[in-house]
C-alpha cells in the first residue's frame, strides 16, 4: 500500500499514525488470499480474454473479430435472439414472483411447506427439465394427449424444440430464484407500514400500489439483475429444448462453438467479451434506474 | 430490556383483528393459488414423466409404458461410470466448499469489520464473478488452464468452480459477520487472545450456522454448475451434470431412458442436498443476506 | 509476553500497583475528516480511579479504545512508566476491559467466560480453577457460575463482565459506561461494588460515563471532555466547585445560565446585569461585554442574600421528598430553577437570593447551553 505524504501533518505523526488514519492495519492481510485468488482466476483470465479477442486467428487487424461478429448476421443475430429470450424470461419471473410472494407474506398457514415446494424446481437442473419438457409437452406427451382427449385441440401444440421450449425451461429454472429473492425483500418491509396505510383509509390495492411496491422496487431491481444473469447465460436448454441452429441460437452457443468446435479461442473470447459488455450495460441500466428510487430504510427487520 | 417485551403483546393482541384481513383469503389470492396449483401440477407431471420413462421398458404413443424395469439405472450406472462420476462430483464439491470457506471467510471478516481505501473497488471485484455469466470468463479461463496444463484435471475443475464460489461465500458471510457484536472480539483481545485464537475460539463457534449455510449453498451451486465444469473437465474429471449433458448428446447411440435415469439420479441427489440445506437455512433468509450486494 | 501481568498478587487486601504512571501524550484519533479525539494528554497514577466524563459523542469511548489498543492512534503515544505501549496490540497490553453491553462470549458458560483470559496466559489448569473461584466469589455469582450468559439478568451479566476483566489481575481496568444498561437501584449497588473492587484489588481504573453523579461519586479524578478536547482535569471537588468554563459548569449542574452583560467589578468579583436582573458573582475571567452567570438550583435560597435578589413567580413545583424542585420565571419571562424545602405553590411570588461566591461569571455563553442540553438528554 502506498501512502501519500501528508505535508500538513505534525512531525510527530509517524507512518504508523498515518496508516491508522486510513484504516490500514495488519488485519487487512486476511483479505489478501481472496483478492489474489480473484485477480489470478477472474481478472487475469478476463484481461487475457480481452487481449486474445484482439488477436484474430486470421489476422486482419486487432478489431477483425469484432468486425466479423457484427457483420455476420449469423453471429450478430445471436445477441438479438438471446435478448428476446432472456429479457421476457427475466421480466416474467420477477413479475410472477411478486403476487406469489405478496400472498405469502405475514403469517400464512403452511408457509414453509409452500416455500419449499416453490423452491424445489431449483434442484431439477436443466437436463431433467429439458427431458421432462420433451416427454411431457412433446407431441405424444401427456399434455397433448390430455388436450386432444378433451377435444380442446385437434393438432398437438408444438411446445418444444423452439422458442417456447427454451422460454418454459428458463421459467422453470429461474422462477424459484426470483421468488426467493422477492420473498426475502418483501419480508424486510415492516408490515406496520401497510397497517398504518389501512388506518388512513387505503384499500388493499392502494396499499400494495402506494406503499409496498415502491419499497419493494429497489429489491426488484436486484432480483431482475440476477434473474437476467441466469437467463442471459442460457446455454444447455437452448441446445436441448430449443432450435440451436435457428431461433434459439443464443450467444453462448456461438461462443462455445467458436472456442471449442472451431478451436478459434480468439473468436470465442471476442464473443465472451461482447457478452460481458452487454451484461454490464444491462446491470448499469438497472442500477441507474434503481438509483432514482427511494432506497432508505424499509422499516423492517432486515 | 426483556421486561419491555411483555406489555407490547397486549396492544398487539388488540390490533390483530385489524391484521386479519391479510390472512383472510381474498378473491385474487384464491385465483392466484389456483393458477399456482395448476402450474405446479403440470410441473409435477413433467417430472413424473421423466421418472416413469426411466423405469419403463418401451413407451410410445400410450399413456404409460408397456412394463416397468430398473435396468436403465443399472445400464446408466455402468455405461457412464456413475460411481466414478459421483465420486469425482463429491470430491470436487467438497474441495470447492473447503477452499472457498478458507479463503472467503477471512476476507468477509475484513470487509465486515474494516473500512479502508479501495474497499468499494474490492467489493465490486468480489461481486463481478457472480454478476457476469460464467461462460464469459469460463472460455478465457479454460484456455489459460490448457496453457497451464491444468485443464482436464481435477485441479482445473476445482479452480474454475472456485471462481464464483469464493465471492459467493464472501457475499453471504459478510452480512453474517456484521451482525456479530465486534465488542465480543474486542473483549477476547482484552483477555489476551491473539488474532488466531480470536478466530478459532470466539468467531468460529459463533459463525458456525452461517458457515454451514454458505457451505451447503456452495455445494448445491457447485454440483449444479454446468458451464465452468463443462469448459474445464476432461474424461477423468467429469462431474454428474457434465456427464449428464454428454449423455444427452450421445443419445443417438444410447437409450433415452438411460438419460432419464441419470437425470433422475441427479435431481434426487440435488433434492436431498436442498432439503438438508433447508433444515439449516430459512429459505427467505438465504437470499436476504446477499441482497445488498450489487449496490456496492 | 503479556505486558505487566503478574499472577503473584493476592486479590484480597490492597496490593500495591505494578506501575507508577500511565501516560498519554497528545493522543488523537481521526475518522476520515472528523476528529473524534484531539491532543489528549493525561497522566494516570497507579491505583488511581479516573473518570472520563462528557455528553454522548464527545469521544469518551474513542479515548478508552485508544488506551486499550482496540483503536490505533492517529497521533500521539502512550507510555506505561518508560515503556511505550501504543505500538502493542491490545492482547499484549494486558489491560482488562468491561464493555457497556457486557460483550460476554455467548457460547461459553459464566465460568468459561471468566477462565478465558487465564487460559490465554497459559495458566495451569488447577490455578485457573482457583482464580475463577476467587473471581466468582468476588462478584457473588456462585450460584450462577454454570449458566450461559443468555440466562442471566443484566446485573448478573455485568458482574460476569467485571469478573472476567479482573480475574487476570490486570494492572489497568478500563470500563466503558458499564452501568448504563442497568436500572437505577442496581446502578447504585454496582457503583459501590466497583469502587470496592477497585480499592480491594489495588486496581488502576479508567471509567467512562456520561453521568456526572456517577463520576463524582466514584472517581479520584475527573476528565471532562467536549468534542474530543479535554476541558478540565481535577478531583471531583475541584471540578464540581471550580469549573473552569461554562461548559464544565453546565455539565456539573449549574442549570441556571443567565445571559448578562458585565457592568463593573474587579478581578475577584463581577457585577453583571441583564434581563432586569443585577447580580454580583465570582469573576471567572471576564472583563466586560457579554457573559453568562451560572447558578446551581440548590444554591438559590428564598430571601435576598449578599445583595443578590431575583424576583420570580413560581410556575411548576415538583415534589422531591424533602424539598421541592421549582421552575419559576422572572418578570421578563426568563426561567429560573431552584430547590427549596419551603412549600411554594404555582403563582407564588418570591425573591431568591444567592451568595456571591455561588454565582460564577464566565465569558462563553453558547458552550454552557450546549452542556446543559447534553446533560439533560443523557
Ligand atoms: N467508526 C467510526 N467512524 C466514524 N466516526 C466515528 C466512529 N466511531 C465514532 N465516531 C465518531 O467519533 C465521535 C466520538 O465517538 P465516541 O464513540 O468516542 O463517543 P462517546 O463519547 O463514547 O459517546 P457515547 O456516550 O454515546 O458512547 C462521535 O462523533 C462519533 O460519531
Ligand atoms: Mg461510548
Amino acid at each position: 500500500m502506498t501512502v501519500g505524504l501528508d505535508r500538513a501533518a505534525a512531525p510527530r505523526r509517524t507512518l504508523r499514525h498515518r496508516l491508522a488514519d486510513r484504516g490500514i492495519d495488519r488485519t487487512l492481510w486476511l483479505v489478501l488470499p481472496a483478492t489474489a485468488f480473484v485477480l489470478v482466476l477472474f481478472v487475469y483470465p478476463f484481461i487475457y480474454g480481452l487481449e486474445l479477442s484482439f488477436q484474430p486467428l486470421e489476422g486482419g487487424g486487432a478489431f477483425a473479430n469484432y468486425k466479423e461478429f457484427f457483420s455476420d448476421p449469423y453471429l450478430r443475430d445471436t445477441i438479438w435472439k438471446t435478448m428476446r429470450l432472456a429479457l421476457p424470461a427475466a421480466v416474467f419471473n420477477v413479475a410472477a414472483s411478486v403476487p406469489v410472494a405478496y400472498a405469502m407474506r405475514g403469517r400464512v398457514r403452511g408457509k414453509r411447506t409452500i416455500t419449499t415446494l416453490l423452491v424445489i424446481p431449483i434442484t431439477l437442473g436443466t437436463v431433467l427439465t429439458a427431458q421432462g419438457l420433451i416427454m411431457y409437452a412433446g407431441p405424444r406427451g401427456w399434455l397433448n394427449r390430455t388436450l386432444t382427449g378433451l377435444h380442446l385441440i385437434d393438432q398437438p401444440v408444438v411446445l418444444v424444440h423452439n422458442y417456447t421450449g427454451v422460454f418454459l425451461s428458463l421459467v422453470i429454472t429461474g422462477f424459484p430464484f426470483a421468488f426467493l429473492l422477492t420473498l426475502s425483500y418483501l419480508s424486510g418491509i415492516d408490515p406496520a407500514l401497510e397497517k398504518a396505510a389501512a388506518t388512513l383509509g387505503a384499500g388493499s390495492w392502494q396499499r400494495f400500489r402506494k406503499i409496498t411496491l415502491p419499497l419493494l422496487a429497489p429489491g426488484l431491481a436486484i432480483t431482475f439483475t440476477l434473474a437476467f444473469v441466469l437467463a442471459f447465460s442460457v446455454f444447455p436448454s437452448a441446445q436441448m429444448v430449443g432450435k440451436p441452429t435457428g431461433a434459439t441460437r443464443v450467444i453462448s452457443i456461438a461462443a462455445y462453438d467458436a472456442a471449442f468446435q472451431k478451436f478459434d479461442y480468439s473468436m470465442g473470447s471476442t464473443i465472451a467479451m461482447i457478452m460481458a459488455v452487454i451484461m454490464l450495460i444491462v446491470i448499469a441500466l438497472v442500477m441507474v434506474w434503481r438509483a432514482t428510487l427511494y432506497r432508505g430504510a424499509t422499516g423492517g427487520k432486515g | 430490556m426483556s421486561t419491555m417485551t411483555r406489555p407490547v403483546t397486549e396492544p398487539e393482541a388488540r390490533t390483530s383483528p385489524d391484521a386479519t384481513p391479510r390472512t383472510r383469503p381474498r378473491g385474487w389470492t384464491v385465483l392466484l393459488w389456483l393458477v399456482v396449483a395448476f402450474l405446479f401440477v403440470n410441473l409435477a407431471a413433467l417430472v413424473l414423466s421423466v421418472v416413469v420413462d426411466s423405469f419403463g421398458t418401451r413407451w410410445f404413443g400410450t399413456w404409460l409404458p408397456e412394463s416397468f424395469t430398473t435396468h436403465w439405472y443399472a445400464d446408466a450406472w455402468h455405461e457412464f461410470a456413475l460411481s466414478h462420476v459421483l465420486l469425482v462430483t463429491l470430491e470436487v464439491a467438497l474441495a470447492v466448499v473447503v477452499v472457498s470457506v478458507l479463503i472467503g471467510v477471512p476476507a468477509s471478516y475484513v470487509l465486515a469489520r474494516r473500512s479502508f481505501p479501495g474497499k468499494r473497488v474490492l467489493m465490486l471485484l468480489f461481486v463481478l464473478p457472480i454478476l457476469v455469466p460464467p461462460i464469459t470468463y469460463g472460455i478465457p479461463l479454460a484456455t489459460l488452464l490448457y496453457r497451464w496444463h491444468l485443464a482436464g484435471s481435477m485441479t482445473g475443475v476445482i479452480l474454475a468452480n472456485l471462481v464464483p464460489a469464493v465471492p459467493f461465500v464472501i457475499l453471504t458471510m459478510t452480512p453474517f459477520i456484521e451482525q456479530i457484536d465486534p465488542k465480543i472480539e474486542a473483549a477476547a483481545r482484552m483477555c489476551g487472545a491473539p488474532t488466531r485464537v480470536v478466530f478459532t475460539r470466539i468467531l468460529t463457534p459463533l459463525l458456525v450456522p452461517g458457515i454451514l449455510a454458505a457451505c451447503i449453498l456452495v455445494l448445491v451451486r457447485t454440483v449444479g454448475m454446468f458451464e465452468l465444469t463443462f469448459l474445464t473437465a476432461g474424461p477423468s474429471s467429469t462431474t454428474l451434470v457434465v456427464s449428464l449433458y454428454n449423455a444427452v448428446f450421445a443419445a443417438g447411440i444410447r437409450a433415452n431412458q438411460s438419460v432419464d435415469a441419470m437425470a433422475t439420479i441427479y435431481t434426487a441427489s440435488m433434492m436431498v442436498l436442498l432439503i438438508v440445506a433447508l433444515r439449516f437455512v430459512n429459505p427467505t433468509q438465504l437470499v436476504t443476506r446477499v441482497r445488498e450486494e450489487p449496490t456496492e | 509476553m503479556t505486558a505487566g501481568v503478574s499472577s503473584g498478587t493476592s486479590p484480597a487486601g490492597p496490593s500495591t500497583s505494578r506501575f507508577a504512571e500511565l501516560r498519554l501524550e497528545g493522543v488523537g484519533r481521526r475518522y476520515g475528516a472528523q476528529t473524534a479525539l484531539e491532543d489528549f494528554s493525561l497522566s494516570i497514577k497507579g491505583s488511581e480511579f479516573v473518570a472520563l466524563l462528557g455528553p454522548s459523542g464527545c469521544g469518551k469511548s474513542t479515548a478508552l479504545n485508544c488506551l486499550a489498543g482496540l483503536l490505533p492512534l492517529t497521533t500521539g503515544s502512550i507510555h506505561l512508566d518508560d515503556r511505550r505501549i501504543d505500538t502493542l496490540p491490545p492482547e499484549r497490553r494486558g489491560f482488562g476491559m468491561v464493555f457497556q453491553n457486557y460483550a460476554l462470549f455467548p457460547h461459553m458458560t459464566v465460568r468459561k467466560n471468566i477462565a478465558f483470559g487465564l487460559q490465554m496466559q497459559k495458566v495451569a489448569r488447577a490455578e485457573v480453577a482457583r482464580r475463577v473461584d476467587e473471581a466468582v466469589a468476588l462478584v457473588q455469582l456462585g450460584e450462577h457460575q454454570h449458566k450461559m450468559p443468555g440466562q442471566l439478568s443484566g446485573g448478573q451479566q455485568q458482574r460476569v463482565a467485571i469478573a472476567r476483566a479482573i480475574a487476570l489481575h490486570p494492572p489497568v481496568v478500563l470500563m466503558d459506561e458499564p452501568l448504563s444498561n442497568l436500572d437505577a437501584k442496581l446502578r447504585l449497588e454496582m457503583r459501590m461494588e466497583i469502587r470496592r473492587l477497585h480499592q480491594d484489588l489495588g486496581l488502576t481504573t479508567v471509567y467512562v460515563t456520561h453521568d456526572q453523579e456517577e463520576a463524582l461519586s466514584m472517581a479520584d479524578r475527573l476528565v471532562v471532555l467536549r468534542e474530543g478536547v479535554i476541558q478540565q482535569v481535577g478531583t471531583p471537588q475541584e471540578v464540581y466547585e471550580q469549573p473552569v468554563n461554562s461548559y464544565v459548569a453546565g455539565f456539573m449542574g449549574y442549570r441556571n445560565l443567565i445571559d448578562v452583560d458585565v457592568t463593573g467589578g474587579d478581578a475577584e468579583h463581577a457585577v453583571v446585569e441583564g434581563g432586569g436582573l443585577r447580580l454580583t458573582g465570582a469573576n471567572r475571567g471576564v472583563r466586560s461585554g457579554a457573559a453568562v452567570a451560572a447558578i446551581r438550583p440548590e444554591d438559590l435560597v428564598i430571601g435576598e442574600t449578599d445583595g443578590n435578589g431575583i424576583e420570580v413567580t413560581v410556575r411548576i413545583a415538583e415534589y422531591h421528598g424533602r424539598e421541592l424542585s421549582v421552575e419559576a420565571t422572572t418578570e421578563q419571562g426568563r426561567s429560573i430553577y431552584f430547590r427549596t424545602p419551603e412549600r411554594v405553590a404555582p403563582g407564588d411570588r418570591v425573591v431568591l437570593g444567592v451568595p456571591r461566591h455561588r454565582v460564577l461569571v464566565f465569558g462563553d455563553a453558547s458552550a454552557a447551553r450546549e452542556a446543559v442540553r447534553a446533560g439533560l438528554e443523557s
